[in-house]
């Protein structure tokens, strides 16, 4: 599997690590309910199919990247600087 | 048909021309009692102990393939009961102790074979942890034993005692643990339960879950609509796609764990080893093989099949253990779907669902775990409160904060 770095190019997978899911929005920690927490911390979609998730890019240019890959075929659809998702805001 | 001594002798002398297929090939039943979906280890153990000790025999299994085509052939064949926090070493105990008895009560061989297993440790404070996981076995009445470097060395001579990073200063033993035949414990759980009436549904996947006022009451398959009183769920990898049917989210991500076999060898190695520090264990089979394997992918996935780097470093912490096994030529490698829960310790519980029950979260463990699994998921589904040695295992603890985290590492499944 290989990975196309927005910063960096195509590079192997082992040079990033996986965190998980990328769609989960934490919640404001004090203003949160306790059920709005257990599903930020725990639950997940987890999708047979494109999943959206958080690589870091430890061994390049250490940056946190947001790629959507096919679970079934380990197939990757798109690679975006998980900063942009943040200034987008919406995304 | 029973086997025994005698009916092998019997049909020896008739040629094997008598056998008689190990179960039937029912079609389905528009209801029943209870419906399990997936006909794996866990789902065909559960029919069994439904039917052999709660008289509920008018169950069916449904398997979208063929009978155990999942994990339960897919894994090393291991089974141990080394575990160290309350919530999972009498489980895991039931189990090994099942284990103990399954041949007789399934009247069919299933290679259980204790050979013992070896968690290796390198370094003073992993065997203070060691002593700390196996004083808290033996209060479980588990057995274990703390070997030194000697010891181990008398037992596995041909391991490297001296690489500069994890040097071996001894192990962690428990020699009731071993392995057992693991096609065989699926075939034999489906034989048994078949033989009490259980209707094994092969080719037939389910493609939705009929919910009315809140109540499960049947599901849709891709050979027909089957009602059912309770419906059961042990899928295995395929937790979260089927929870998704009733609209449930599950505190689960599907993980590919590789796990590799060698061309058949003479005996080598006559028990279990595990380098934790290297994530590497092996085994050899009784066939000759010498069956490895490392750790999961790291990342979601559905694939049953993983990627290069994993293969290539659970080689590396092969070799680094075990220098003679560069002249071995692997032969074949394959994966499979683990449902890594967030604490890394399994769900046997009902779900918000009424009449819909889960058994899930059973990460790179499962194997191990079948019969007490089914035992204690056919104790929950047949008198509708958890197994004592299960009790632990509820679907609320992530947000009640009763976790069961035997390695600490928090909700990270891929860590677990």
């Amino acid at each position: 599997m290989r990975i196309t770095c927005p910063h960096c190019g195509a590079r192997d997978a082992q040079e990033f690590t996986y965190l998980g899911a990328a769609d989960p929005q934490r919640p404001d920690g004090m203003a949160a309910t306790e059920a709005a927490m257990v599903d930020y911390v725990y639950l997940r979609d987890n999708p047979a199919g494109p999943h959206r998730e958080l690589w870091y890019h430890g061994a390049g240019c250490h940056a946190w990247l947001v790629v959507t890959r096919d679970t079934r075929t380990h197939a990757i659809a798109s690679v975006e600087p998980a900063k942009a998702r943040k200034a987008g805001a919406a995304a | 048909m029973r086997y025994s001594a005698f009916s092998l002798l019997a049909q020896a002398f008739r040629g094997h021309k008598g056998w008689t297929p190990a179960w039937r090939e029912p079609e389905p039943k528009a209801d029943y009692d209870v419906v399990i979906i997936g006909g794996g280890g866990h789902g065909l153990a559960t029919a069994h102990y439904l039917a052999s000790r709660h008289d509920i025999t008018n169950v069916a299994v449904l398997e979208k393939g063929y009978l155990g085509s999942g994990n339960v052939g897919r894994n090393t064949t291991i089974i141990r009961s080394n575990y160290l926090l309350p919530g999972n070493t009498p489980f895991y105990e039931l189990s090994m102790k099942l284990w103990e008895g399954l041949e007789q009560d399934l009247n069919y061989n299933a290679m259980v074979s204790q050979r013992g297993v070896i968690n290796l440790y390198h370094s003073d404070g992993q065997r203070d942890a060691f002593a700390r996981r196996g004083n808290a076995m033996r209060l479980a009445g588990v057995d274990s034993e703390l070997l030194g470097r000697e010891q181990v060395r008398a037992m596995l001579p041909f391991l490297d005692y001296d690489n500069a990073r994890f040097p071996i200063q001894g192990g962690l033993l428990q020699r009731r643990g071993g392995t057992a035949r693991h096609d065989a414990v699926a075939w034999g759980y489906a034989r048994a339960a078949d033989s009490r009436g259980v209707d094994l549904i092969q080719n037939c996947e389910v493609t939705g879950i009929t919910i009315v006022n809140g109540r499960a009451v049947g599901v849709e398959t891709s050979r027909g609509p089957i009602r059912a009183k309770k419906i059961a769920m042990a899928v295995a990898g395929n937790s979260s796609r089927v929870a998704a049917m009733a609209g449930l989210r599950l505190p689960i991500e599907s993980h590919v764990l590789q796990a590799f076999v060698s061309e058949g060898l003479k005996p080598l190695i006559d028990t279990v080893v595990t380098f934790g520090a290297g994530h590497f264990y092996i085994s050899q089979s009784d066939k000759g093989g010498l069956v490895f394997g490392g750790d999961i992918d790291g990342y979601n996935s559905y694939a049953q099949r993983g990627n290069l780097p994993v293969i290539e470093d659970v080689m590396e912490a092969g070799m680094g253990l075990w220098p003679g096994l560069g002249r071995v030529r692997m032969l074949r490698h394959w994966g499979g779907i683990m449902d890594m829960s967030m604490d890394g310790s399994p769900i046997i519980d009902f779900t918000p669902v009424e009449g819909l029950y889960l058994n899930s979260g059973w990460c790179y463990g499962g194997f191990k775990a079948t019969p007490a699994s089914g035992f204690c998921f056919a104790h929950l589904i047949a008198t509708g409160a958890p197994h004592p040695v299960a009790s632990a295992y509820r679907l609320d603890r992530f947000a009640t904060g009763h976790l069961i985290d035997e390695k600490g590492a928090g909700a990270q499944p891929n860590l677990h």
